[in-house]
């Protein structure tokens, strides 16, 4: 049997399926408890779980994730949520420079079990402080692994394997995916990091997605194959661990690449993606790679502008033609 | 100072916190003489003259209970219980140092005693050792998490934060601000609102601001046992303010010559050591039993950096070591 859920239901059903099996696991942050989260992403668990493992917190990010820092030192396997991605600049310093460097700076002695969700990307009219992509943010930081999922399935298996993996996991919920919708099997889900998806295939071209660019990838594939053009799309689903032997794979079969970055152009994901392609199999490239990506820009809030702004399915589909001819 | 010192503790218990300080001291002056001798590279951050903070608390604490410093916590690591050995090959940089020369001065930690870092951006370790206590408190442990910061660290967000979350949520958790006058070479005076740093800043918090003289000893053991204990008692978390000098410069790279010579010159002849020695030589303990432990603490720290000194170099291929739980480094297949 399967089910139809929204992405934002998978994010509650997935800590749900989590907090029922593991009793050390507990979910703080602010507005997650009594108002079931800002996104409503976490509604029930209050209800479920009680107020001890579901927990509001003052608006202060440094001690959020200060507390789940010192709580997985100190036999728990603790769930933060930063509201929006964009709040991570206010807490960078014990994400990046504590949590991330802990096991390494003590040789092993600390481990560091727990997971930071944030709701990340645009799409939703919020301007640039509230919709920035920042999974590059955490990408280049060795210590931290990066998830950002696709489908309710995804966030499901995804968010398991993420609260379950003995390492820092920094957790991306898409804004602009929380209302879709996508098929769940009844049961327990649990996925594992680093494996990237394909989720079409074609002869003609690659095309690289993460997040709420999948499903746009997705669409475009349709759109080029009524033009005679066959793409594979590639959800990487997982930035570390990097599942670089599908990237490598389908580059081989294809010969031609796009990337599909929400992120600003510098130092994107996919730019550190086509400097392994380049590296690694650059005598499989029939034509150069090409990374479609949003402009060096702060993000605009008018939707006119924002559209214009973050790729968008007419943007690939011309991209890749124009390639391709 | 705010806080009475009643008869004081037992003669073992002082002669312990005496030892616990003078193993503080000879760690911190042979760390920087074989820094003199090429041996220790880097920085360090040196506690002497702080000893008393330092051993007053870790005397005062339950073997379980956790640590958490800053870089200026060589002492706070030692005395909660970390091999010396391994702790001094750690400032070395030697491959049984304790964090196996990836940590170094500023980051040492020893976590099956309970010091649970060393942290060296200012603050950050606050809302971390909030985050031990709620665990201990979950998971009904009992423990106690003892945070000890410079008075630099009050007037940077993470301290606010923590404190207020920490009475939120009524943790076991002790804030122990070690004000030893400056922060690197600005004197937190004339940064600050409130003339006690910390203990002004308490009543914010619903916090009885505690002032103690962090030279005295056995004013830190009696302040640290009443703390803990009412936090083990579900009473919630305190916050001192140890007031205390150190006799060097912030890092070894300073001598210190900001400070106008007479402070300095007081606060050296308020040299909690000494002045514990005498004290303790008045209140029955024996020359000869003071004799003992000075020996003792000496044959200690020979056997110390002489480990250290021949405890082997790093080999590169730990480089790539525990990043990740699987004990290794990779980021892709
Ligand atoms: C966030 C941050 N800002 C600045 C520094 C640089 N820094 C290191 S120690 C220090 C002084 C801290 O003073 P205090 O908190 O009083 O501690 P003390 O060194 O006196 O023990 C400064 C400014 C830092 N490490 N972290
Ligand atoms: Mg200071």
């Amino acid at each position: 049997m399967a089910e139809l859920i929204t992405y934002r239901e998978a994010v509650a059903r997935a800590l749900a399926q989590e907090m029922e099996r593991d009793d050390t696991v507990y979910l703080i942050g602010e507005d997650v408890a009594a108002a079931g989260g800002v996104f409503k992403t976490t509604p029930g668990l209050l209800e479920r779980f009680g107020e001890r493992r579901v927990r509001d917190t003052p608006i202060s990010e440094e001690a959020i994730i200060g507390a789940v820092m010192g709580a997985a030192m100190n036999g728990l396997r603790p769930v933060a949520e930063i509201m929006f991605s964009d709040f991570l600049a206010t807490c960078w310093d014990l994400v990046a420079n504590q949590i991330a460097k802990t096991r390494y700076m003590t040789d092993g002695q600390v481990a560091l079990p727990l997971v930071i969700r944030t709701a990340n990307g645009g799409g939703v009219r919020f301007g640039a402080q509230h919709s920035q992509s920042l999974e590059n943010w955490a990408m280049s930081v060795p210590g931290l692994k990066v998830v950002a999922p696709s489908t309710p399935r995804d966030v499901i298996a995804l968010m398991a394997a993420s609260v379950r993996d003995p390492d820092p996991v920094i957790f991306f919920e898409h804004k602009g995916l929380f209302a879709s919708r996508g098929e769940v099997p009844d049961g327990e889900l649990v996925g594992r990091l680093g494996e990237a998806s394909v989720v079409r295939s074609g002869s003609d071209a690659t095309i690289l997605a993460l997040a709420a660019m999948v499903p746009k990838a997705l669409q475009a594939a349709h759109e080029l194959s009524a033009r005679g053009i066959e793409a594979t799309v590639v959800d990487l689903r997982c930035l570390v661990p990097l599942d670089t032997r599908t990237i490598l794979s389908t580059v081989a079969e294809t010969g031609r690449v796009f990337t599909v970055e929400e992120n600003p152009r510098l130092c994107g994901w996919g730019a550190e993606v086509v400097s392994i392609i380049a590296e690694e199999a650059f005598y499989d490239l029939d034509s150069p790679v090409v990374r479609i990506t949003t402009d060096h820009i702060p993000l605009p809030a008018s939707d006119i502008l924002e559209d214009a702004t973050i790729p968008s399915v007419a943007r690939i589909v011309d991209t890749v033609i124009r390639s391709l001819d | 100072m705010n806080v009475a010192v009643g008869a004081g503790p037992d003669v073992d218990t002082r002669l312990r916190v005496y030892r616990m300080m003078l193993e503080a001291r000879r760690f911190e002056e042979f760390a920087h003489q074989l820094f003199l001798e090429g041996l220790v590279k880097g920085t360090s951050h040196l506690g002497i003259g702080q000893e008393a903070v330092a051993a007053g608390f870790a005397a005062a604490m339950r073997a379980d209970d956790l640590t958490f410093c800053t870089y200026r916590g060589h002492n706070h690591t030692l005395l909660r219980g970390a091999p010396p050995g391994r702790l001094m090959s750690e400032l070395l940089g030697r491959s049984e140092g304790v964090c196996g020369g990836k940590g170094g001065s500023m980051h040492l930690t020893w976590a099956p005693t309970g010091a649970m870092g060393s942290y060296a951006i200012v603050g950050a370790h606050l809302p971390i050792a909030v985050g031990s206590a709620w665990a201990a408190v979950e998971r009904g442990t009992g423990q106690v998490a003892v945070c000890f910061f410079g008075d630099g660290a009050t007037n940077i967000g993470a301290f606010h934060e923590a404190l207020n979350l920490a009475v939120v949520w009524d943790l076991p958790v002790v804030f122990v601000c070690e004000n030893n006058l400056y922060m690197e070479y600005t004197p937190i005076g004339s940064v600050t609102a409130v003339e006690r740093p910390a203990a002004d800043r308490a009543a914010a918090y619903g916090l009885e601001g505690l002032l103690v003289d962090g030279n005295d000893p056995d004013a830190m053991y009696e302040t640290a046992s009443d703390v803990i204990a009412r936090a083990r008692a579900g009473g919630g978390p305190s916050l001192v303010e140890a007031v205390t000098y150190r006799h060097g410069g912030h890092s070894r790279a300073d001598p210190g010559t900001y400070r106008p010579d007479e402070e300095v010159r007081q606060w050296l002849a308020r040299d909690p050591i000494p002045m514990y020695r005498a004290r303790l030589a008045g209140a029955g303990a024996s020359e000869e039993r003071l004799e003992e432990v000075d020996q003792s603490v000496e044959a200690w720290i020979e056997a110390a950096v002489e480990e250290a000194k021949a405890a082997p170099e790093p080999t590169v291929d730990s480089i790539a070591t525990e990043v990740w739980a699987d004990g290794g480094s990779r980021w892709r297949n």
